[in-house]
């Protein structure tokens, strides 16, 4: 790994951490998402050949919840520690939410001939997930400015 | 058991997206901001097209836990990749956002299908 880690985002971001240390947090949130992801697959298991609703609310759930941690961080800088994005975002969000899963579960159904619930499943999981992640933002956004906005203190709206 | 096998596989899988994300920046070229995620467009890719391998193989339910629930799962990511398609339609790029929902899926769909035929097709 290079030294130089120019930010990728020109928003006031958290400070860099050193990259062993976000190594480990993205690992132990990356391990802490999958757990809840077969956690809600082995209390909510869906049949084969049907809708595939637990990972689709997985994902929708994670996609909201990645519209308010990067708001929190990238966007406005009212979180800072280092290793909050990592851990959060790339590792606990990043492994609860998954791509591998949908996809396959698009093509387990177009296999099993049932090409219009596969349709379904592949368009409203992307709906879904990208709404939730804009209604998520938006809405942290219009809490975070819903008073005297910035970094000011918690004055009065008169 | 198996609890333990997709935690270990999630240990692995997320800190291998970030690693390919950076990678991929780096060769792309950062501080440029809301260019194409090819990052997690390229994790994304990689985890469904390791998922089809092991479609095709039938593999153990201990295999299944590690590899695809906890590998595959951690190394393919929804959240980043909406957050993502949200920041290209939110700074105008609203055709590459649109391009990145389609390649995304059309992409991770191929590979899934591509590793299945490769390891016996989705009978096997």
């Amino acid at each position: 790994m290079s030294e130089q880690e120019p930010q990728e985002l020109p928003e006031p971001g958290p400070p860099a951490a050193p990259q062993g240390r976000v190594l480990a947090a993205v690992a132990a949130g990356g391990a802490l998402g999958a757990l809840a992801r077969y956690g809600a697959l082995v209390l909510w298991p869906t049949p084969g050949g049907g809708f595939p609703w637990t990972v689709f609310v997985v994902n929708a759930a994670g996609c909201a919840l990645i519209g308010v941690l990067m708001v929190l961080t990238v966007e406005r800088g009212r979180v800072t520690h280092p290793l909050v994005r990592p851990f959060l975002g790339v590792g606990v969000l990043g492994g609860f939410t998954t791509f591998s899963t949908y996809a396959a579960g698009v093509s387990d159904l177009l296999v099993r001939r049932e090409a219009l619930t596969a349709m379904a499943y592949a368009a409203a999981t992307a709906v879904a997930a990208l709404g939730a992640v804009w209604a998520a933002a938006a809405g942290t956004r219009a809490w975070l400015d819903r008073g005297p906005g910035g970094s000011g203190g918690e004055g009065r709206v008169a | 058991m198996n609890w333990l096998l997709v935690a270990i596989g999630g240990a692995v899988g997320a800190p291998l997206r970030y690693l390919t994300d950076r990678a991929v920046q780096a060769h792309q070229g950062t501080g440029v901001p809301y260019v194409f995620p090819w990052g997690t467009f390229t994790a994304n890719a990689a985890g469904s097209l390791l998922l089809g391998l092991l479609t095709g193989v039938a593999v153990s339910s201990p295999a299944h836990a590690l590899l695809a629930t906890g590998l595959c799962g951690a190394l393919t990511t929804y959240s980043t990749f909406s957050y993502e398609t949200l920041r290209l339609a939110e700074t105008g790029r609203t055709l590459l956002a649109g391009a990145n929902v389609l390649a995304s899926l059309l992409t991770g769909l191929g590979a899934v299908f591509l590793g299945a035929e490769l390891t016996g097709g989705f009978g096997g």
